[in-house]
């Protein structure tokens, strides 16, 4: 089992590497990727000093270019490929099914792992894009039971990697287009959830108010913690009642299910957060590292110091194991 | 320009539905998609029930096509794309690249709005596996639809979503379910009680969102009735319109009007705005936000 780690900026990618991470992901600095946060991502000059420090110690380098290019802006996101393939990037993380096409021809050297924005939920899905571009690697969509993805694993050649830490989709990765109708900006087009320029906190009598784009997402009393504003994560009203409609703000930590994925027949294990600091990249991957290592051993317990080093860095009041445990099933 | 009935995005008992389509029969609509494509418990419809309706909707004149699942999760999902793409008699949208596996090869099928096709490569990509009309994600823009088709391969049609409460995201999660404080697999099919779906507002009271059990949809109405000359020119010769409880069928009417030039574009909103279940909204097409109306 492999583990997979975010890198927003080469700090990131050292401390990924520093602390034990097989794979470190990231992506350009514009919306080829789903992370197009200001001030974040990878130029050239970063990206190449960050392949040199990932291959000088045996680790690998893989590139988002995973949102969906338009006719207008097809030939950015085909650069973005080429340069990957140029700087000797070990596999480009692909969601648009025609930039697939162009990568498998053009660069047949460089592998492709399927994006979880590719919303490829069965092994039906995940074989397709297999057979017609030789991906090897497909992330999973935060929506499957853990039996669902031990039997996508047995029916497929494709390696299956799942998100194990970090901020949690309520919604199908890539399905979602909950942004693009409050703000005009979402993952698919523009890589960004709620950007942050959209995004106003306002003290006012009635509590902090959270917007997007103007629409109240949310109101905290004194005392309350609050999320940040995508529309998943806010409180609304139905017949009178208001609730968190669809989660209360959480994030995932499967650390307790390392075992389990084994049994299931995944090969990597993602971690969340190129937009989050060095600092959790640094102690989130230790703790990763060393439950893997200790199940790679055969002798895994959870330990108290890894959840309490977790729980420091999860967003949100709690923490879920998602759909892979199904408490609302 | 031609007009297509959506899939029924909501759960309706039995009968409710059966006397739908019926209408339907009657109604100014060239195309009706079929089946359930959100969520595999609702039963009020066996398949053979959506073959019988197609049948019926087939020999009043309509081209039927059957809508495959949009979320597939399980075994039991993908034997319902299997059947549907083995259905022999009538077309199949995919709405997940699993179904674009099982169809590839086969002529005719529909690239559903699901699919995420957003550029003119991917279109072609569809194109050479058998599709032959693709359906544009809700939230397309004027100037994305223009730019997948300026190169479209020959015979493929285009078809856009014109008019109902836009589909706006999929989940594992049952979120009327959990209104309700029921888990999704006793859920009590609590959707046949939202037959538009369950309206949420703001803490403030703005309609914003509707749920539909594992599907969000908006709160307000998607409506380019008066864009039908700009999407003829983008290159699209279907408007889509999704089935809502009441007055589809006045929606049809008056779209085919619009259509036929014998309503303007501001008369067939203004007379849509009255038998729609929200305000209507067009910013997507015009590349805003999709709940702001250019």
């Amino acid at each position: 089992m492999e583990l997979v780690c975010p890198a927003g900026a080469l700090p990131a990618l050292k401390a990924a590497v520093d602390n034990g991470a097989d794979w470190v992901y990231l992506g350009l600095r514009d919306d080829t990727n789903a992370r197009n946060f200001p001030g974040l991502n990878f130029d050239d000059a970063a990206l190449a000093a960050g392949l040199a420090y990932a291959h000088a110690r045996g680790r690998k380098v893989l590139m988002a270019v995973n949102t969906y290019p338009q006719a207008g802006s097809w030939t950015r996101w085909t650069a973005a490929v080429d340069r990957a393939a140029r700087l000797g990037v070990d596999a480009i993380i692909v969601a648009d099914a025609g930039l697939m096409r162009y990568a498998h021809r053009v660069h047949p050297q460089l592998a492709l792992h399927l994006s979880v924005q590719a919303s490829a939920t069965s092994y039906e899905a995940i074989n397709f894009f297999h057979e017609q571009f030789g991906v090897k690697r497909a992330v999973l969509p935060r929506v499957l039971s853990l039996a669902q993805v031990a039997h996508v694993a047995r029916h497929t050649p494709v390696e299956i990697e799942v998100f194990g830490f970090g901020s949690l989709c309520v919604m199908v990765e890539g399905r979602c287009t909950l942004s693009a109708y409050a703000c005009g900006e979402a993952p698919n087009t523009t890589g960004a959830c709620s950007p942050a320029h959209a995004v106003r906190w306002r003290e006012t009598g009635a509590g902090l108010e959270s917007r997007l784009n103007g629409i109240l997402i949310d109101r905290y009393a004194p005392g309350e913690r609050a999320a940040y504003p995508t529309v998943c994560k806010g409180r609304y009203a139905a017949d009178g009642e208001t609730y968190y409609a669809f989660e209360e703000p959480a994030s995932l930590n499967t650390l307790d299910m390392v075992p389990q994925f084994g049994d299931a027949g995944v090969r990597a294990v993602k971690i969340e957060g190129r937009q989050r600091s060095p600092a959790y990249v640094a102690q989130v991957t230790r703790v990763w590292r060393e439950a893997i290592d200790a199940w790679k051993a055969g002798r895994f317990a959870p330990r108290p110091a890894w959840a309490a080093a977790l729980q420091r860095h999860a967003e949100g009041s709690h923490t879920t194991l998602g759909a892979f445990s199904r408490p609302w099933k | 320009m031609k007009l297509a009935l959506g899939p029924l995005l909501y759960y309706w008992p039995r009968d409710a539905v059966l006397a739908f389509y019926e209408k339907m029969a009657a109604a100014p609509v060239d195309t009706v998609y079929l089946g359930e494509v959100v969520c595999s418990r609702r039963h009020e419809l066996a398949f053979e029930d959506w073959l019988a309706i197609g049948a019926q909707l087939a020999a009043a004149g309509k081209e039927v096509v059957l809508s495959a699942q949009a979320l597939t999760e399980s075994e039991g999902d993908l034997k319902l794309v299997r059947r549907a793409v083995a259905n022999g008699r009538f077309r199949v949208e995919a709405n997940d690249w699993g179904a674009v596996r099982l169809l590839a090869g086969a002529t005719g099928w529909v690239a559903g709005p699901h699919l995420n096709v957003y550029n003119p490569q991917t279109l072609d990509l569809v194109a050479q596996l058998g599709a032959t009309r693709w359906v544009a994600p809700t939230e397309a823009t004027r100037e994305m639809v223009a730019g997948v088709l300026a190169a479209r391969p020959a015979d493929l049609e285009a078809e856009v979503f014109g008019y109902g409460r836009m589909p706006l995201a999929f989940s594992a999660r049952c979120f009327t379910a959990r209104r309700l404080n029921r888990q999704k697999e006793d859920c009590g099919y609590a959707c046949l009680d939202f037959p538009d779906g369950m309206a949420l507002a703001t803490r403030e009271g703005t309609p914003f969102l509707a749920v539909n059990g594992i599907q969000t949809l908006s709160a307000g109405v998607y409506c380019l009735a008066d864009e039908l000359a700009a999407l003829a020119q983008a290159g699209v010769g279907i408007v889509r319109v999704s089935p809502q409880s009441r007055d589809t069928a006045q929606a049809l009417r008056t779209l085919r009007s619009a259509c036929d030039g014998l309503l303007s574009g501001y008369d067939a909103r203004k007379a849509l705005a009255a038998c729609a279940p929200g305000k209507l909204w067009n910013g997507f097409w015009h590349g805003r936000a999709g709940m702001e109306a250019a």
